[in-house]
C-alpha cells in the first residue's frame, strides 16, 4: 500500500475538519446569509464584504492574523486564557476556527444567493398564513432554498479539504490534530517524497473532480417561484 | 485608421525583442536562490557585491526543497545558495550544477530562542526544565535546522519527553514566527533570525554549541544555467571574499 | 360599533407620504380605487401588517392590530387576515392540497370557519387538489390562491389586485367566483383595484385614493355619482344601482328591476331570475339622456321620473354632468352644454331620463 499510516491520519483528521467545520458554517452562516439576503440596514455592504474577504485575502494573511489574534497576547488569545482554555493554536479546535473563518463565504454566498431568489414574497405569504418566523423557516425557506443548502455544503467541506495557508499558519504540523492532508502533501513535497506525494495528491485530485460532478450534475433546472 | 496602425505592431515588436536580446547579451545579472535564512546577509552582501563588480544580483527567496523542485523543473536559476548541503550534492549528483562548483558559504547555528526576556539564561536549563507547553521547530524532514533540533533534543534525552508538546514550522522562518507571536514559548531557530551586531537582538536565547548536532552545512552552487554567466562566477568567488564572509559571520554564522 | 374598521396610517417613503383617516365598513366589499402609486397596496400591507407604518392605528372590528401610540404592534402572522397578493404566490414546493393545508393547518379548531371541502368547492378547485403549482393555470392558481386564504377563517380579507395580472379571459373566469364569495361568505373584504369595472361589479362600497391621500369614501352608489370626485368627470363615468328583481317576461326575456325605496323600474334584458333576487346593474353616463316629457313611442326601454340634483363641468369643453335622483337612488348624465342650454336645466327641475342600455353586473 502507498499510503502510511501517517497519511491515512491525515485523510482522517482532514474529514473530521470538514465536515464539523461544514456542519457549524451551516449554523451560523444561514442566519447570517438570511439577513444579507433580506436587510436594507446600511450595514450590510461591510458585512457582505467581510465575510467575503477570504474570498480575495491569502490565506497566509488569514493564518497570520489569526496566529496572532489567538496567541497569548491577542484578544481571542486572552479571552480563551481566560476562560480556563489556553491558547486555540496548535489545536484541532484552533483549526476548526481558522476553516470556518476560511471558508465562511463559500457557504454564505450560495446560501445568500438561495435567500435572494426565494425573495420576500413567500415569507409575507406564510406569514399571512399565520405561520411565525420560525415556522415559515423551516417549512417554506428551508426547502425552497435547499439546492443553495447542497451547494454550500459541497462548497464549504470542499474548500475546508483543499485548505493549507491557514493551517499551516496556525496548525503546527501535529500528527492527529493538525497534520491535514494539504500540509502532509506538501511535507512529503518538501522532503522530496514524490511517490507519497503523488499519491495523496492524486487522490485530493479524484476527490475535487468527484465533488465538483456531483455539484454541477445537481443542477438540474430548479422550479421556479410563481 | 487600420492601415496605419498595421505597421505599428511589427515595429514595436522588433522593438521589445531587440531590447530583450540586448539586455541578456549584456549578461551582468545573475539570478540567484536564495534559502530564506540567508535574506539579510544577501541583501547586505548584494548591495557590495553589485558595487564591486558592476554586475547585479537578482534574487528570490524560498525553501530549499521547493527551489530544489523548480530547479529540476526548468527554474531559470543561475546560483543556488540552498539551506542545507544535501540538496545541492544531490543536484551535483544528477549533474544539474556545473562540476565542481559546490561549496560551503556558511554554518549555521542553532539557537534555543524565546520572545520573553529572561526566559533563557543563555543555557539548556529552561529546556530541561521542560515547564512549556509548546516547543517549536522546523520540519526536521525539510530543513536542516529542524534536523539539527531533534539531534539536539536526542542528545539532552528529551526526545519523548517534549514529544507532545513540539509544534512545527514548516521552515525555520515559520519556526521563527510561532516563538516571536508568543504561541510558543520556544523554539529552536537560526542564529542569524535573531542575532544582529554581534548579540542576540531581542528575547532571551540559548546559543547551541556546534558539537551537539551535525554541522548545519549550507552548500551554494552554480547551475548549469549560469554556466555562461560571468556574473555567476563573480558571484560565487565574492561569496568566498573576506568583505563576504565577515557580513556573513556577523549573521550569527560561522565558517 | 364594533363591525368597522378605523383606519388611521402615516407612513412615509422619500418622494411618497401614505397620511389617511377612514371609518369603513366592517362587512361586505371595501374597493380601494386609484391610479396605480396611489398608495392603495401601501395601505393595504400596512394595514396586514407587512409594512410597519410609522404613525398608525388599526382596528378591525374590534381587534387592534396597531396602535403607534401605545407602540403596540401585532405580528402578521397574529393577524387574522387573509391577503391574496397580485401574482397567487402559491408555494412550488408544495401540492395544492398541501398550499391550501399550510394556513388551514395552523388554526385552531375551534376557530374554523371554512372547510377544505366548502372552500375547494367555493371556488371550483376541488379536482385540482393534487396538482403541483406550476401545473396550473393563472386562473387556477389564483382560485386557490384565495382558496388557502379562506381557509384561514380570516376576519378580514385583504386582496390587492387579484385579477391584475390575469388577461381577460381569465378575470372574467375569477369574477363570478369573487361574487359568490361576496354572496356567501360574512366576511369584510378590502380590495385594491385600479379597474372600475371589478370595483362595479364587487364593491359595496369605495375609497378613493390619490396621492396617498382619501379624495373620497361611501357606498359605492353615492361615490360614483359625485360631481366633486374625479371619478364623474371621465368618459367612463356611471353609477352602480343595485336593486331587486320585480317580475320576469320569459317572453321577452325581459327583466324588470325595481330601484330601492321607489316605485319605478329598468327593464333589462336578462335570463330568467327569481323574484326579489338581488341585481346589480351600471348605467353609464354617457347613455343617459335628457328630457322634458316622458318619451312615447321609443324603442327606448327606459324613462325615469328625475330631478336635477346638481352640475358640473365634464372633462371637456362640450360636455356638462348633471346629476340626477330617482327617488332616492343617485344617477349621472353625461350631455353636451348645448342641450344643457336648451333645456334650461336648473336644480330642482323635473325630467325624464333616458337610459339606452343598462349593464348587468351581477
Amino acid at each position: 500500500m502507498p499510503l502510511t499510516s501517517a497519511d491515512f491520519a491525515a485523510i482522517w483528521l482532514t474529514l473530521q475538519l470538514a465536515s464539523l467545520t461544514t456542519v457549524i458554517l451551516l449554523i451560523i452562516g444561514t442566519p447570517i446569509a438570511l439577513w444579507l439576503a433580506h436587510t436594507r440596514s446600511r450595514l450590510r455592504g461591510p458585512i457582505g464584504a467581510i465575510v467575503a474577504l477570504p474570498l480575495v485575502l491569502p490565506p497566509t494573511v488569514i493564518g497570520f492574523y489569526l496566529l496572532l489574534a489567538m496567541g497569548p497576547h491577542g484578544y481571542v488569545g486572552q479571552f480563551t486564557q481566560y476562560l480556563g482554555l489556553g491558547t486555540l493554536t496548535f489545536s484541532f479546535a484552533g483549526l476548526v476556527i481558522g476553516s470556518v473563518i476560511y471558508s465562511m463565504p463559500f457557504v454564505v454566498q450560495p446560501l445568500q444567493n438561495a435567500f435572494a431568489a426565494i425573495g420576500p414574497r413567500p415569507l409575507e405569504v406564510a406569514a399571512t398564513l399565520r405561520a411565525n418566523p420560525w415556522d415559515t423557516f423551516f417549512t417554506v425557506v428551508l426547502p425552497l432554498a435547499r439546492p443553495g443548502f447542497i451547494t454550500a455544503a459541497i462548497l464549504g467541506f470542499a474548500h475546508t479539504v483543499g485548505e493549507f495557508g491557514v493551517v499551516l499558519m496556525i496548525g503546527g504540523n501535529i500528527p492527529d490534530k493538525t497534520r491535514v492532508v494539504s500540509v502532509q502533501i506538501y511535507d512529503h513535497v518538501e522532503a522530496l517524497e514524490y511517490a507519497q506525494a503523488h499519491w495523496l495528491a492524486g487522490a485530493m485530485v479524484v476527490f475535487s473532480f468527484l465533488v465538483l460532478l456531483a455539484l454541477y450534475s445537481s443542477r438540474k433546472s430548479h422550479t421556479s417561484w410563481s | 485608421m487600420n492601415l496605419r496602425a498595421r505597421p505599428f505592431i511589427p515595429c514595436a515588436l522588433a522593438t521589445l525583442l531587440g531590447c530583450i536580446a540586448f539586455t541578456s547579451a549584456q549578461a551582468d545579472e545573475v539570478q540567484v536562490a536564495v534559502a530564506a535564512n540567508f535574506t539579510a546577509p544577501i541583501q547586505a552582501i548584494a548591495s557590495d557585491f553589485e558595487k564591486d563588480t558592476g554586475h547585479k544580483l537578482i534574487a528570490a527567496y524560498g525553501a530549499t526543497g521547493q527551489f530544489y523542485t523548480q530547479i529540476k523543473n526548468g527554474a531559470p536559476f543561475e546560483v543556488f545558495l540552498a539551506a542545507d548541503d544535501s540538496t545541492p550534492e544531490k543536484l551535483e549528483k544528477e549533474g544539474d550544477i556545473v562540476p565542481g562548483s559546490r561549496f560551503t558559504y556558511a554554518i549555521g547555528t542553532l539557537a534555543l530562542w524565546s520572545a520573553k526576556d529572561g526566559y533563557i539564561d543563555g543555557t539548556d536549563k529552561a529546556l530541561l526544565a521542560n515547564q512549556f507547553k509548546h516547543l517549536s521547530i522546523a520540519n526536521p524532514k525539510a530543513a536542516p535546522y529542524g534536523l539539527a533540533a531533534t539531534q539536539v533534543l536526542a542528545k539532552l534525552e528529551l526526545t519523548d519527553k517534549v514529544k507532545n508538546k513540539i509544534v512545527e514550522g514548516q521552515n525555520i522562518t515559520q519556526a521563527y514566527q510561532f516563538v516571536s507571536t508568543g504561541n510558543a514559548e520556544l523554539g529552536f531557530v537560526a542564529l542569524s533570525q535573531i542575532y544582529k551586531d554581534g548579540k542576540v537582538s531581542d528575547g532571551s536565547a540559548w546559543i547551541v554549541p556546534e558539537a551537539m548536532h551535525d554541522p548545519i552545512r549550507q552548500d551554494a552552487v552554480i547551475l548549469k544555467k549560469g554556466e555562461h554567466n560571468p556574473a555567476a562566477k563573480a558571484l560565487a568567488d565574492y561569496l568566498k571574499g573576506p568583505k563576504a564572509t565577515a557580513i556573513i559571520k556577523s549573521y550569527g554564522y560561522h565558517l | 360599533m364594533t363591525s368597522q374598521i378605523n383606519l388611521r396610517l402615516q407612513h412615509r417613503y422619500p418622494g411618497f407620504a401614505l397620511d389617511l383617516d377612514l371609518q369603513l365598513p366592517g362587512k361586505g366589499v371595501t374597493a380601494l380605487y386609484g391610479h396605480s402609486g396611489s398608495g392603495k397596496t401601501t395601505c393595504l400591507r400596512c394595514i396586514a401588517g407587512l409594512e410597519r407604518a410609522s404613525q398608525a392605528y388599526v382596528q378591525v372590528n374590534g381587534h387592534i392590530w396597531q396602535d403607534s401610540q401605545r407602540n403596540h404592534f401585532v405580528p402578521v402572522h397574529q393577524r387574522a387576515l387573509g391577503y391574496i397578493f397580485q401574482e397567487a404566490s402559491l408555494f412550488p414546493h408544495l401540492s395544492v392540497r398541501a398550499n391550501l393545508e399550510f394556513g388551514l393547518k395552523r388554526i385552531a379548531h375551534q376557530e374554523r370557519r371554512v372547510d377544505l371541502a366548502h372552500a375547494t368547492e367555493l371556488l371550483g378547485i376541488t379536482h385540482l387538489l393534487t396538482r403541483a403549482p406550476h401545473n396550473l393555470s393563472g386562473g387556477e392558481r389564483q382560485r386557490v390562491g384565495i382558496a388557502r386564504a379562506l381557509l384561514t377563517s380570516p376576519k378580514l380579507l385583504l386582496m390587492d389586485e387579484p385579477l391584475a395580472a390575469l388577461d381577460s379571459q381569465r378575470k372574467s373566469e375569477i369574477l363570478p367566483y369573487l361574487q359568490r364569495l361576496h354572496a356567501e361568505l360574512d366576511i369584510p373584504v378590502l380590495y385594491v383595484s385600479h379597474s372600475q369595472d371589478e370595483v362595479a361589479r364587487l364593491a359595496d362600497h369605495i375609497v378613493l385614493l390619490n396621492d396617498g391621500k382619501v379624495l373620497g369614501s361611501g357606498p359605492i352608489g353615492e361615490t360614483l355619482a359625485r360631481l366633486d370626485l374625479p371619478l364623474a368627470r371621465g368618459d367612463d363615468a356611471g353609477v352602480v344601482i343595485e336593486g331587486r328583481v320585480g317580475n320576469y317576461n320569459l317572453n321577452y326575456q325581459l327583466l324588470t328591476l325595481q330601484l330601492p325605496g321607489s316605485t319605478q323600474h329598468l327593464r333589462v334584458t336578462h335570463a330568467s331570475m327569481a323574484i326579489g333576487q338581488p341585481l346589480r346593474v351600471k348605467v353609464q353616463a354617457r347613455d343617459i339622456s335628457l328630457s322634458l316629457n316622458p318619451a312615447e313611442h321609443s324603442s327606448i326601454l327606459n324613462s325615469l321620473r328625475v330631478t336635477v340634483v346638481s352640475e358640473t363641468a365634464a372633462d371637456n369643453q362640450a360636455h356638462v354632468l348633471i346629476r340626477l335622483d330617482a327617488d332616492g337612488t343617485p344617477l349621472l348624465a353625461r350631455i353636451t352644454r348645448y342641450s344643457r342650454d336648451q333645456l334650461g336645466l336648473r336644480t330642482g327641475q323635473l325630467l325624464w331620463a333616458q337610459i339606452k342600455s343598462v349593464a348587468v353586473l351581477a
